[in-house]
């Protein structure tokens, strides 16, 4: 249950983490504290990190929190599991920056797939240089005419020879104008996710035509829009077998749900954590915000929520750390999480009133990142349709 | 060569420090507590030390209550190779401090003593300095920049005016000044590989040293509060009232 109304008071204890858990969240939030939380509103307001953080972050050991050791990572054990991986989503949330945090760890979602499918040449050309932060790797998935509907993606890759060559357009990639890498889906057989393979694009290859766009929130993270006109890929890039790269895509998603859960349950912690301060302060009509019945329910409804979405994500992680794949759970949580969020986000800004409004703090910058959690890594109608297929209605 | 570090846990340099009151000391309870900035230096300096190839082992040892073990794990994630408590909630002084580390000394045969120059709670300046005569030992003190060569170390020190350079026969103690180095973040594997390097723990009757306060302190109070300024028309005015208050 929660003990207090700041951040760390509401996150429900959980039976899950102990010391070592404690210990990394510790030395997460010092290293945040000084390298990133004074920077959040000016880096928003610039709309890019500093290219030093991804190496401070690296030397840190933030970028490789849970990737092998042989790549630079700290590897998976005792010292790091499912719940390390929570508490590293929950701190960074804590800046209220999500753009930030897309920026800085676009690889969790550009990497995997890599590590999973990819040749042990490939993995060492890419993997150790991306961990140390001194390239980036985005992942290229959603296109113009296939975001829900992945498999019906439509850029082609061609083998001509020893190379593949490319053409087509993928939209809304993050850190696609400034990542050196890009895990991109392409068609490559018939139709349908059988026809699916992954490439390794160098991002500097002839051809490619890469266009920022403009966006509600995430302003630190860039977005982009990229085109491909007959793009060559050597054939050693392919990542994984030919038209087997649908899988790679897939199993991204169980942790990159857990992760956008966390995320979103610890923002709505923030969300709380500001407007409790603020109705601590601020009087109206003889008394504090705070001792309005309207507003005290709003805290305790928020509280009911976060409280009940942390316990069940404790309790998914928990399964994932057993070597279970809850899909629908899974799918069910990031649906619970981000409506929390949503809910949070908009209690919470009412309780600010007009200062909710103004720009630089963290419960706006969050406000503005509620539909980007809702829709990207898998949208709330797309979980809920998963969800029922699973439990087979 | 053997370095051993003294780290001490204090009240966190951001903490804005309140008076507990019935005025017998600073109020401790709750509050976030860090090794000590100048401690940290010296860590740091140890470490660099090692990277350089002039220091191959790194001890730290810390004089204080249970928690201080947290103290110690800071250092061993920044890089020291393994750890000393001598456990007391005494709040000891700087005499039984240094009464402390010549026996640790004695018992680790350090190369050198790197420590920092004061810690900022009491802010005493004094342990160092007693440390090197218990022990018979050179000292060099607010250390600016430190190099080893053989059997010697050449300390900068930043003095009135400029720098002076000393040059002591080691093994010697060496107290570390603000402006030494800027410690570096202890990555995150370095911080779970610190929770397994060794501690070992010891009480000051281990060592036979009566660490029992020799001071009495009287009162702690709050620094007078700042009173509002006033403005003065001219210089003749602004005379007139110093002579007012007995300034000049
Ligand atoms: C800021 C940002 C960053 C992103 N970063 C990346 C990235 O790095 N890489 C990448 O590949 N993609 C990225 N995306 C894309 C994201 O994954 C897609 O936006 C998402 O998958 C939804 O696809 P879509 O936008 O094409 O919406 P659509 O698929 O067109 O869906 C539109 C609406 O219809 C609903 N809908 C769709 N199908 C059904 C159905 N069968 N039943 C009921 N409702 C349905 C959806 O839920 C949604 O509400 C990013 C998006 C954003 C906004």
């Amino acid at each position: 249950m929660a003990e207090g109304l700041d951040f760390d008071g509401l996150r429900p204890r959980s039976p899950f983490m102990g010391e070592s858990h404690a210990t990394w969240r510790a030395a997460l939030r010092r290293w945040i504290d000084a390298h990133i939380m004074p920077f959040a509103a000016e880096w928003d307001e610039a709309g890019a990190v500093p290219r030093e953080l991804f190496v401070q972050a690296g030397d840190f050991g933030l970028l490789g929190a849970g990737y092998p050791e042989a790549y630079g990572g700290t590897g998976r054990g005792p010292d790091y599991d499912h719940f390390h991986g929570i508490v590293t989503s929950e701190e960074l949330s804590r800046v209220g920056a999500g753009g930030i945090t897309a920026a800085l760890m676009v690889h969790g979602i550009g990497l995997p797939p890599i590590l999973a499918l990819g040749s042990d040449e490939m993995k060492a050309r890419v993997a150790p240089d991306v961990l140390a932060g001194r390239r980036q790797i985005s992942l290229a998935i959603t296109e113009p005419d296939a975001g829900s509907d992945v498999a019906n993606l439509s850029t082609r890759a061609e083998r001509r020879g020893d190379h593949y060559v490319v053409n087509g357009a993928k939209l809304y990639i993050t850190g696609g104008c400034t990542s050196q890498w890009l895990t991109t889906a392409v068609r490559t057989g018939g139709p349908g996710a059988g026809g699916v393979s992954l490439l390794l694009i160098d991002a500097a290859s002839p051809g490619i035509t890469r266009l920022p766009l403009k966006k509600q929130g995430w302003w630190a993270s860039d977005t982009a829009q990229i085109f491909f006109q007959d793009v060559e890929v050597p054939v050693e890039n392919l990542i994984g077998p030919e038209n087997g790269g649908f899988f790679g895509i897939m199993m991204n998603f169980n942790s990159e749900r857990l992760g956008m859960a966390s995320g979103a349950l610890a923002s709505a912690r923030v969300c709380v954590e500001e407007a409790v301060a603020w109705a601590r302060e601020r009087r109206t009509f003889g008394k504090r915000l705070a001792d309005h019945q309207v507003i005290r329910h709003k805290v305790a409804e928020m509280v009911r929520r976060i409280s009940a979405g942390t316990a069940w994500l404790d309790q998914c992680a928990w399964q994932v750390a057993q070597g279970g794949t809850p899909v629908a759970d899974l799918s069910l949580l990031k649906v619970e999480a981000t409506n929390t969020l949503e809910f949070c986000a908009r209690e919470a800004s009412q309780i600010l009133g007009g200062a909710s409004y103004m720009r630089g703090a963290r419960l706006e910058r969050i406000y503005r990142e509620v539909r980007v959690n809702a829709i990207g890594g898998g949208s709330e109608e797309i979980m809920r349709d998963l969800a029922a297929r699973q439990l087979a209605l | 060569m053997k370095l051993l570090v003294p780290v001490k846990r204090v009240i966190d340099y951001n903490v804005k420090v309140r008076v507990k009151p019935d005025q017998t000391g600073v109020d401790l309870a709750n509050v976030k507590m860090s090794m000590n900035p100048f401690c940290e230096i010296a860590v740091e300096e140890a470490v660099r030390l090692r990277e350089k190839g002039a220091a191959s082992e790194i001890v730290v040892v810390s004089i204080g209550p249970a928690q201080a073990q947290e103290t110690i794990r800071t250092a061993l994630a920044m890089g020291a190779d393994r750890g000393i408590l001598i456990q007391t909630d005494q709040d000891v002084e700087p005499l039984g401090v240094a009464k402390l580390l010549k026996a640790v000394v004695e018992a680790e045969a350090p190369g050198a003593v790197v420590m920092g120059k004061q810690a900022i709670d009491g802010d005493n300046n004094a342990t160092g300095q007693m440390l090197a005569a218990l022990l018979g030992w050179p000292q060099a003190t607010f250390a600016s920049a430190i190099t080893i060569t053989g059997d010697s170390a050449e300390v900068t020190r930043e003095v009135d005016g400029g720098l002076q350079t000393l040059k002591v026969a080691l093994p010697a103690v060496i107290t570390a000044d603000l402006r030494l180095n800027e410690p570096r973040f202890a990555s995150l594997p370095n911080i779970m590989k610190a929770k397994k390097k060794p501690i070992d723990m010891k009480t000051p009757a281990d060592f036979g040293v009566d660490v029992a306060p020799r001071l009495t302190v009287l009162k702690v109070t709050e620094p007078p509060k700042r009173e509002g300024g006033a403005k003065v028309a001219d210089a003749a005015e602004l005379v007139g009232k110093l002579k007012e208050a007995g300034v000049i």
